[in-house]
């Protein structure tokens, strides 16, 4: 396994446009919910956006991904076509699951996209299975479960992490730590200091990183992607993270401490990375801009197409519950 | 027929269901079981159901697990996303409640959830039953509870030749099928099943044809309902049983011909009574045949209790053949 050389220009400009594409995403999303337009419990990601843009170019669209309800960030940056996303979250027949899941059951297999579960910690048993289907299949695929820190505290994480390294899956286990666990706070409800350190439990690596440094998590998950292409098992990745929104949005948050929330958003991800690659010289103002205003333009676009196109035929009520017996 | 006649040689239930897994792996690579204990050095299954597979398929097309039921189910429905017909093994069907979120809001729903765009085409296998002594967390029928999934199928077999029909079906279906295998019959020898041989789920079989009374059940309470089928008749009653093999999806059709025949229906089964199969069954039967039933629909399970050790109460517990008898007497005579 090599020790990863970091992202080249091209991917760091790469991981900034996937993450103005979330971010975007959410702020639009936000609005859409405030404004009545889009009715949705809504689990807003908004802080967390580095965390998939920048591990997720490790990936290709044949690896897999099981994400949880706080996902959509995760299933953007995997590949998920805005068109797709929109219409299923407004509940139209145009939707990637023709209006059947919603929000929190995305699902879009040409992009790996196999299970969006609403389900706390159900990502990992799941996402083994898919590793044990690459593994058997020696296509060299990896996948990827993405989840909170509170779901390290539920009885699947334990199971599946020790099953993923009895068997060394190709599998990823990324913990997105935003610090809480819907309204409780990580320290009140985990007894580590750092959930990383729960790998050494289970003999796999555990990697403890800055979830908001985009160089810092791409490398974190480039050596996660080649230690299980090389069949050497799963690594748990805990990336440190903060959510700017309560756990569903609208909520009062009165939970969340004030000062360290006013303090995250200014520390704020996204302008320090767009501020860098200019400074660095990696990307100029025009062009960074320009990628942004045609995101926002996608976006508009699709969420458009979605309150144009129809609602599902309610004969779809019965279908898909069971398939056709060859 | 002859000891010397093999072909028509009796199985047990245990070695049927080890052949029909035998026989789907041999034909399609894309078969796989996992469990607890089920590749052979962990001694091919704690009843021996999976016995010889793992020397025969090699150790990564069956594995065994830790003891850990989500992990198991887990696994079972990632591979079968991607192409794969896992029979994943929960030892006993009361252990399927560790794994219940990953069988019901999982396994069941994808397929809906995601507009048809995924399917997990799964056999859970477990076994239970009382006569064991094994008391109140290793003896459950909760044929009931997956039933009333949307998404789930659920088989019961009787005997040797349906378990190997039943199971090819399992492992052919697009859908998750949840297996639950009577462990007091295990070890009764049946006639054999043909190779090949597939019963298609939902399907009912009439074991015994009679005019008076329709006896409906499944799993192992079908050979209670065959011997009170016995007795009855030499009391001059004549019961139709109607092996139902499937519970998820029954079949309406079979039993409301039946009923439509005979003007009486029992159902029995070795789950508690209320809120079960027969309780689903009665309601349908009384909505569709209201003028034409004789008399009220009885219902002949277990006590609602949780299944004691002591066998004195295990027997209380358990319906048998004397009760089903019991209850088809009164029913005709009055």
């Amino acid at each position: 396994m090599t020790i990863p050389n970091g992202p080249d220009g091209p991917t760091q400009v790469e991981i900034f446009r996937r993450m103005a594409l979330l971010k975007a995403n959410d702020d639009y999303t936000r609005k859409m919910v405030t404004g009545g337009k889009l009715f949705i419990p809504y689990y807003s990601y908004r802080g967390q956006e580095v965390i998939p843009a920048a591990a997720f170019v490790n990936l290709t669209d044949q690896d897999y991904l099981c994400t949880i309800y706080r996902g959509i960030h995760d299933l953007l940056s995997k590949g998920l076509p805005l068109k797709d996303l929109w219409a299923e979250i407004a509940g139209r027949k145009t939707g990637s699951c023709g209006g059947k899941g919603g929000p929190m059951h995305l699902t879009y297999p040409e992009k790996g996209v196999m299970v969006t579960t609403g389900i706390v910690g159900s990502s990992m048993p799941i996402a083994n299975g898919l590793a044990w289907g690459a593994q058997l299949s020696g296509d060299g695929r990896v996948a990827v479960a993405t989840f909170g820190d509170a779901a390290s505290n539920i009885g699947a994480f334990h199971e599946s992490l020790n099953m993923a390294s009895v068997w060394k899956l190709p599998v990823i286990f990324l913990c997105q730590n935003n610090t809480f666990g819907e309204h409780t706070p990580y320290a009140k409800a985990t007894s580590v200091e750092k959930i990383a350190d729960r790998a050494i439990a289970y003999g796999m690596p555990g990697i403890h990183v800055d979830g908001n440094d985009p160089i810092a998590m791409y490398n974190a998950m480039a050596e996660a992607v080649a230690r299980a292409r090389a069949g050497e098992g799963p690594t748990l990745i805990e990336a440190m993270t903060y959510r700017f929104h309560g756990h569903v949005f609208g909520d009062k948050d009165e939970y969340m401490d004030k000062d360290v929330k006013k303090q995250a958003i200014a520390d704020d991800p996204y302008p320090r990375f767009r501020a860098k690659l200019i400074a660095d010289g990696t990307a100029t103002e025009d062009a960074l801009a320009k990628i942004e205003a045609d995101i926002q333009a996608e976006i508009e676009e699709a969420a458009n197409a979605a309150w144009e196109a129809e609602f599902p035929d309610v004969a779809e009520l019965t279908t898909d519950v069971y398939g056709e017996v060859a | 027929m002859s000891d010397t006649d093999t072909a028509v040689k009796p199985v047990m239930v245990v070695a049927a269901i080890n052949q029909a897994l035998a026989d789907a792996m041999a034909d399609d690579e894309k078969v796989l079981i996992l469990g607890e204990d089920v590749a052979d050095p962990e001694g091919g299954g704690v009843s021996g159901v999976t016995k010889g597979l793992s020397s025969r398929f090699g150790d990564n097309r069956v594995k065994s697990t830790p003891i850990s039921e989500q992990a198991i189910i887990g696994a079972a429905i990632g591979a079968s996303l991607v192409g794969y017909k896992p029979v994943a093994e929960i030892m006993m069907m009361n252990f399927t409640t560790v794994a219940m979120d990953m069988i019901v809001n999982h396994a069941a729903k994808l397929r809906y959830m995601s507009g048809g765009h995924t399917n997990v085409p799964i056999v859970i296998r477990c076994m239970t039953g009382a006569g064991f002594g094994t008391g109140g967390q290793h003896s459950d029928f909760w044929e009931a509870w997956f039933s009333h999934v949307a998404g789930m199928k659920v088989v019961l077999p009787s005997c040797s030749e349906d378990a190997y029909g039943l199971m090819r079906s399992a492992i052919d279906d697009p859908d998750p099928v949840l297996f639950i295998e009577a462990m007091p019959n295990y070890w009764t020898p049946f006639p054999p099943a043909e190779t090949g041989h597939r019963v298609p789920l939902g399907k009912a079989r009439v074991r015994q044809e009679g005019t008076d009374v329709t006896i409906v059940t499944y799993s192992r309470m079908v050979n209670e309902a065959l011997t009170a089928a016995k007795t009855l008749a030499e009391a001059g009653i004549s019961a139709e049983v109607v092996d139902l093999r499937t519970v998820q999806p029954w079949d309406e059709e079979t039993v409301l011909a039946s009923v439509a025949k005979t003007g009486r229906l029992i159902v029995t089964h070795e789950a508690v009574t209320p809120f079960g199969v027969g309780a689903e069954i009665a309601a349908v039967v009384q909505e569709k045949l209201f003028g034409k039933l004789k008399g009220p629909v009885v219902r002949v399970g277990a006590a609602f209790t949780p299944v004691p050790f002591s066998k004195p109460l295990e027997s209380a517990y358990l319906p048998d053949a004397a009760k089903i008898a019991d209850a088809a007497t009164k029913l005709v005579k009055g």
